[in-house]
């Protein structure tokens, strides 16, 4: 099939197989190998990715379903030479080991930050209705989609409070 | 993944249409559980089609004072409702309980509700099971069960519902709104969408080819404290061993309503009216929790692994109940 996706701000035409993932089409299609695939069924986060500003699973969704949505995966958010905060935040904190996780992490928590702004209450919040705070508890549970092998979460979430607490 | 024919559809009534015209057909929301079980060719269809794009993603008021939530509502978007939050806070701790935030960006109202159950035989082409190869068995029986019914199910299968929403609208008295390939509406309570399984496990819903959900309804709120307990293998990211979605409201230290559902225990979200009966109108009391899981669990039975479930229940609605009593006189 003939589409055209927005990815990171350009416009990319292709022709795919509709089965084709999103995530695949990231990959093996346009050469973004930043997004991570761990799972392919929607259970580590590997494979995070912005939809219109929202987290998702690129692994479970189908590039033919996205014409006319803005994507950005973690080659978009930032360069080496000008990382995003929570970039920057993950290699002064050592948010990682292998490092596998880490463009998910990094592009689910981006999010997740806006959505505390957004004042989304989560699983641990005492009050729905409050402003969230960003507790490690809050942390950990909004980033719970996002698995990480090698275990560095307390420097993960330490990373993302770094960036959460400028931001408020 | 088998190859199938897209199509993204025009509008609902073509949706319905199509979807009624080409039986081995899926209708697409979020995709997270169906491309999940395509991915391993338990689901095959020939036809996937697309609603994604359909103008069913509002929230609005109804005349009677409740919420119409359109089928493609988020669950992220449903949980953070400030109409949800504020009056139906059952409903956003339920959605908030499951999945994660990216599925939950992804999953829909009308897709969570026809989520197809987590069962690992089921998932796993090499075994037996009923649901998926109709007369093939239930390696679930003799097998692994752990996350397993023991509510409703039967001989052929005893396989559990795993949404947490559903649990929360079944206690909230949600209604499903549906629109047929001709054209015609109609409206369901959500109690009536699943069937249980008797002899025919892979039947699961009470809705005919091409049906499209439009929305779920819920009546004006109900007072009372609303909580939603969910037990579960891990803290997060984790179905529901067992989940309980309860509206109790007190008045002069008696029971004056209960609302009570059951996630995890059954084929479909579990709802036993009698069991509210039975508390109205009482005070509150450890050995009233206890009648009232006795209720419940009537005709409970294990499988084997999962026969911790039936005190699991007994103590989450114990201490469900005493949370919702709790500080009030
Ligand atoms: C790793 C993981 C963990 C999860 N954890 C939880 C959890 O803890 N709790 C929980 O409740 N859920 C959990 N889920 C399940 C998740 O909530 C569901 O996958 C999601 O709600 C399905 O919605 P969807 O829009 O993506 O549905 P889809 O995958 O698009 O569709 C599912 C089914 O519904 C049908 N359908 C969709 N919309 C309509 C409509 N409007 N009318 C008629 N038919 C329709 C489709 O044809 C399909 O058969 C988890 C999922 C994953 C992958
Ligand atoms: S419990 Fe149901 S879904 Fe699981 S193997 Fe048995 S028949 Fe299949
Ligand atoms: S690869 Fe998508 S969630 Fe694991
Ligand atoms: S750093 Fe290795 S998986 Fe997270």
């Amino acid at each position: 099939m003939q589409m055209t996706l927005a990815i990171n701000g350009a416009d990319h035409a292709l022709d795919v197989d509709p089965r084709t993932s999103l995530l695949d089409v990231l990959r093996d299609h346009l050469d973004l190998t930043g997004s991570k695939k761990g799972c392919d069924h929607g259970q580590c986060g590997a494979c995070t990715v912005l939809l219109n500003g929202r987290r998702i699973n690129s692994c479970l969704t189908l590039a033919v379903m996205h014409e006319g949505d803005e994507i950005v995966t973690i080659e978009g958010l930032g360069t080496p030479d000008a990382l995003s905060p929570l970039q920057a935040a993950f290699v002064a904190h050592d948010g990682y080991q292998c490092g596998y996780c880490t463009p998910g992490q990094i592009c689910s928590a981006t999010a997740m930050l806006a959505e505390i702004k957004a004042g989304w209450p989560s699983h641990v919040s005492d009050d729905l209705e409050g402003a969230p705070e960003l507790s490690a508890a809050e942390i950990s549970e909004r980033m719970s989609g996002n698995i990480c092998r090698c275990s560095a979460y307390p420097n993960i979430v330490d990373a993302i409070a770094d960036v959460g607490r400028d931001r408020s | 993944m088998r190859p199938f024919d897209y199509q993204r559809a025009p509008s609902a009534q073509a949706a319905a249409e199509l979807g009624a015209a080409a039986p081995a057909s899926r209708f697409i929301a979020g995709g997270t559980n169906l491309l999940d079980l395509m991915k391993i060719e338990v689901e095959r269809p020939e036809t996937l089609i697309d609603i994604s794009r359909l103008p069913l993603d509002t929230i609005e008021q109804t005349d009677e004072g409740g919420l119409r939530i359109g089928a493609l509502v988020t669950n992220s978007d449903l949980a953070a409702d400030p109409r949800v939050r504020r009056d139906y806070a059952v409903l956003s701790r339920a959605l908030l309980a499951g999945a994660s935030g990216q599925l939950r960006n992804k999953a829909t109202t009308g897709g969570n509700l026809l989520q197809r159950t987590r069962c690992y035989y089921f998932y796993n082409p090499a075994m037996p099971c009923n649901k998926r190869d109709p007369g093939s068995g239930c390696a679930a029986l003799e097998g692994e069960n752990r996350i397993h019914a023991i509510l409703g199910a039967s001989a052929h299968c005893i396989a559990t519902h795993p949404s947490d929403m559903a649990v929360a609208m079944l206690a909230l008295d949600a209604r499903v709104e549906v629109l047929a390939a001709d054209g015609s509406t109609r409206t369901i309570a959500l109690g009536d969408l699943h069937r249980l399984p008797g002899e025919t496990p892979h039947i699961e819903t009470t809705l005919n080819d091409g049906d499209l959900i439009t929305a779920v309804t819920l009546p004006a709120p109900p007072g009372g404290r609303h909580i939603y307990r969910k037990v579960r293998d891990r803290a997060s990211f984790a179905f529901a061993l067992t989940s309980v979605a309860a509206v109790v409201e007190l008045v002069d230290g008696r029971i004056a309503t209960a609302r009570l559902a059951f996630g995890g225990l059954a084929p479909k979200p579990w709802r036993d009216r009698a069991v509210e009966e039975a508390l109205v109108g009482q005070a509150p009391s450890p050995a009233l929790w206890q009648r009232a899981a006795d209720m419940v669990l009537g005709e409970a039975q294990g499988h084997g692994s999962n026969d911790f479930k039936i005190p699991l229940v007994r103590r989450t609605l114990a201490s469900v109940l005493d949370a919702a009593c709790a500080g009030e006189k």
